[in-house]
């Protein structure tokens, strides 16, 4: 394993197969999969549109069973759900009948933490991802941006070992984009947590990764993987940025 | 000759004034880029330009008239997916040839291009309930150029679309804009994307809606996106409306 080192990976995923079956036809979209994530570390899993990325991370997350290899989450075998890992979705599945806190905190109300201890701690979240004010809103009355900054507190206020992001700001115009990117940023170096995270934006890769995975389309492989050796916050349009975004252009055929 | 006349446009709803007295001209043939700050009114100018909208006062003239729906030959791509769902792709890419009257002959061919462009031969069969988003995001710009409008209105098209799409059908836009010679007006969020296509980048500030600024873009085609003056200019247009 190139980079776990004498630590063991907090998730490593073996020889992960992912196959299909609908009505005879069978589509495989995860090959022999081999990926290891260490503890703290940023990784953003970088693929084309429909390639398979949003399956592997239902694998890792014990949402859904590999057809074979196995995924080990410190140190043991992935076969359910996990509440040590969090996840923050493609479109945000918050609760419209909640407010705002009533999100941040339902994780650890159901594990009957004491009110005092986790509306402070909800009131944390809120606080770090810029949403302080709108404690008692409803979702309804956020914008897209906003709505992404609920799920992400409310990821964090579990207190999961990891936070599984999939394209979480797919969905957001480009300036939102950015400055949820430097609100990520600013959370990770705060509050340090493994994450891993998928996208199909090369910019938001280099930006927040310490290593980018590159995919291969289906089936979804490890094509390369890249250490971003930048110091944060990074600039968008610096030379080191630049020549980066360039070569994984260039892997992946981009011509532009 | 002006193709588009932007004349004193102002345009509010209720007691909420988003484009405040705008002014602009867009020349015959440019390809303007209109970018500015999320949420200043980007959109409702598009949509009072198509009469989607009624405007307050001012006015809006397409080769020096009224706009008339009827009688100009012009696309509106819009952010928001607008494929009919009672139509399958095919269908919908040759809804607005059949308007304009193409034989039957033609509608097929000049559709199955489009089609092919956007890389949805293989789909023409299937309905827009199943389709992926960015699917149907390309059903609208088949639908679009398949007519080859003189006026091209976009707005935000490849917002939701994965970067290799993007660029390759950012590549065609300026291919089909050379070729034919279409106005294209075309909002967008990305600043990079509006340095990479148009040759002037009109600056909104926020609402309500003016003009903050016009920047001519000169850059000499095709544009690499990590050249010195690329950056610079890019850099130049991001300072005017970062409020991120």
């Amino acid at each position: 394993m190139e980079h776990s080192g004498k630590v063991a990976p907090i998730i490593e995923c073996r020889n992960v197969s992912k196959t299909f079956k609908n009505k005879g036809n069978s589509l495989e979209v995860l090959q022999n999969l081999s990926l290891s994530v260490r503890e703290n570390e940023f990784v953003v899993l970088l693929g084309p549109g429909q390639c398979g990325k949003t399956t592997l991370m239902n694998i890792i997350a014990g949402l859904e069973p590999a057809t074979s290899g196995e995924v080990f989450f410190q140190g043991e075998r992935v076969a359910k759900p996990n509440p040590k890992l969090g996840m923050v979705y493609q479109t945000t599945a918050l609760f419209p009948w909640l407010s705002v806190m009533k999100n941040v905190d339902f994780g650890p109300r159901m594990r009957h933490m004491p009110r005092k201890e986790r509306r402070e701690k909800a009131q944390h979240f809120i606080d770090l991802v810029g949403l302080t004010g709108f404690e008692k809103a409803y979702p309804i009355k956020l914008s897209g941006g906003m709505r992404q900054r609920v799920g992400i507190a409310r990821a964090y206020c579990n207190d999961p070992a990891v936070l599984l992001m999939d394209e979480p700001f797919g969905h957001l115009d480009a300036q939102t984009r950015y400055s949820m990117q430097d609100a990520i940023e600013r959370i990770w170096s705060r509050e340090k947590r493994t994450v891993v995270f998928i996208t199909n934006n090369i910019e938001e890769a280099i930006f927040l990764a310490d290593r980018i995975v590159l995919l291969t389309n289906c089936p979804t492989n490890v094509k390369k993987e890249i250490l971003v050796d930048l110091p944060r916050p990074r600039d968008y349009v610096s030379r080191g940025f630049l020549k980066i975004r360039e070569d994984i252009s260039k892997i992946f055929e981009i011509t532009k | 000759m002006n193709k588009v006349e932007v004349r004193n446009l102002t345009k509010s709803f209720g007691d909420l004034l988003v484009l405040d007295d705008v002014s602009f001209d867009v020349k015959d043939g440019e390809f303007l880029a209109i970018v500015g700050p999320t949420g200043c009114g980007k959109t409702t100018f598009l949509n009072s330009l198509t009469q989607i909208y009624d405007i307050d006062s001012g006015s809006i003239l397409l080769n020096g008239e009224p706009v008339n729906l009827k009688k100009h030959s012009l696309a509106y791509i819009m952010q928001e997916y607008s494929t009919m769902s009672w139509l399958n792709v095919r269908q919908n890419v040759q809804f607005g040839l059949e308007i304009k009257g193409f034989s039957r002959k033609e509608v097929r061919e000049k559709a199955e291009r489009a089609l092919e462009l956007v890389g949805l031969t293989q789909f023409r069969d299937y309905y827009p309930n199943q389709l992926s988003a960015s699917m149907l995001q390309r059903v609208a710009i088949a639908r679009a150029f398949a007519v080859q409008p003189d006026l091209l209105l976009m707005d935000e098209p490849y917002g939701q679309l994965d970067l290799e799409l993007r660029f390759k059908l950012e590549d065609e836009l300026l291919n089909l804009w050379r070729k034919l010679g279409t106005t294209v007006i075309f909002i967008t969020h990305n600043i990079e994307e509006a340095v990479y296509l148009s040759e002037r980048i009109l600056v909104l500030s926020n609402k309500p809606t003016a003009i903050k600024e016009t920047i001519e873009n000169r850059l000499p085609y095709p544009r690499s996106v990590t050249s010195e003056a690329f950056v610079e200019l890019r850099n130049r247009v991001t300072a005017l409306i970062k409020w991120w």
